[in-house]
């Protein structure tokens, strides 16, 4: 399975965030999204990256652009994990059917039962800028992203 | 989408706490919170390595405070800067690992008076907020190196994506001086 490349639209989905409350991609329409889909809640290696990127919302927002988690971890399971991480981002919940926005961009890993560890930057039009697969035990860091974002400024797309 | 290598992008310069030889072959580049578990782990490691490599290894220290995983990161980064105005980066820096159960306000003060500190000089620049804007800056010359974690090692440039006990980063480490 081969993630979704730069150009393609990025196929819209509606996931829940909390038992009450869902998040559409179109709803972003008309800001950048950086779209971190990681294995599971509670492993350490995505404790670091999460963490690393709540950290540096300040750095994305100045390039105009929202950051989702993305995990087949349930919604109590997210909810428990971002109060415990304090996170200031939404996880989403790619639970029913397992995996399957996952799929639809790609990179899931059928192995493991979850997603590979992968990043989407999309432009306004939501359309990918850029895609990245990290080797699984592998946090890529946030280099690559605001590299994206500063190569799409004075690009925006309409 | 091949894995890249993540490269340090700011070099190693005056801006930096650096010790050992200014021109030895080997540099080894932390980006550190002091407040982080693994890097108060880390320290005593880093201090055997230092001994064992000794004037072969340059060892840089920059700040890379997890603020809302570890409340009392930036303060300690600042706290260390705030001494190294007075020229015991290095002392702040040591005494705060081996002391990560007390990084509270007063407890920073207490560090920089057995450090024999200018006391007030050092709460001024705090309560100023002087050394923050050098945090920051350290903090994303990692983000833009690649850093994914803390404590995060540069070996000569590279990132270490290995462990940071001794036999990783010691093995790094050697196969750089024999690469160097």
């Amino acid at each position: 399975m081969a993630a979704l490349q730069p150009g393609t639209k990025a196929p819209d989905f509606s996931l829940h965030t909390t038992p009450d409350q869902a998040v559409s991609l179109h709803d972003f329409r008309g800001r950048r999204l950086i779209l971190c889909f990681y294995p599971a809640d509670w492993s350490p290696v995505c404790g670091d990256q999460v963490t690393l990127y709540n950290e540096l919302l300040p750095e994305f927002r100045q390039h105009r652009a929202e950051l989702l988690g993305i995990s087949v971890d349930g919604v109590w399971c997210h909810l428990a994990y971002a109060k415990h991480q304090k996170l200031h981002f939404p996880l989403l919940s790619d639970f029913e059917p397992k995996g399957d926005v996952a799929r639809g961009y790609g990179v899931y890993h059928t192995p493991s039962g979850t997603s590979e560890r992968a990043l989407f930057v999309l432009d306004e039009a939501g359309t990918i800028r850029w895609s990245y697969v990290s080797p699984i035990g592998v946090n890529p860091g946030a280099d690559g992203i605001l590299g994206a974002l500063e190569a799409m400024e004075g690009t925006r797309a309409s | 989408m091949s894995a890249r290598t993540a490269r340090l992008t700011l070099a190693v310069g005056k801006r930096d706490h650096i010790r050992g030889p200014i021109d030895a072959p080997l540099t080894l580049v932390e980006y550190g919170d002091f407040q982080c578990p693994h890097c108060g782990a880390a320290y005593p490691v880093i201090e055997e390595i230092r001994a064992r490599l000794g004037p072969r290894l340059r060892f840089v220290y920059r700040h890379f405070p997890l603020t809302n995983v570890h409340p009392r990161a930036e303060p300690a980064a600042e706290a260390a800067e705030a001494a190294g105005a007075q020229g015991h980066f290095w002392d702040m820096h040591d005494r705060l690992f081996v002391h990560q159960d007390a990084l509270e306000d007063e407890d920073l003060v207490s560090h920089a008076d057995a450090l024999g500190l200018d006391v007030q000089r050092f709460v001024d620049e705090l309560a100023e907020g002087a050394h923050a804007p050098r945090v920051r800056q350290d903090f994303l010359s990692g983000v833009r190196s690649g850093v994914n974690g803390t404590p995060c090692f540069y070996v000569n440039g590279v990132r270490h994506d290995g462990g940071y006990d001794m036999a990783s980063l010691l093995g790094a480490l050697e196969a750089a001086l024999r690469a160097a």
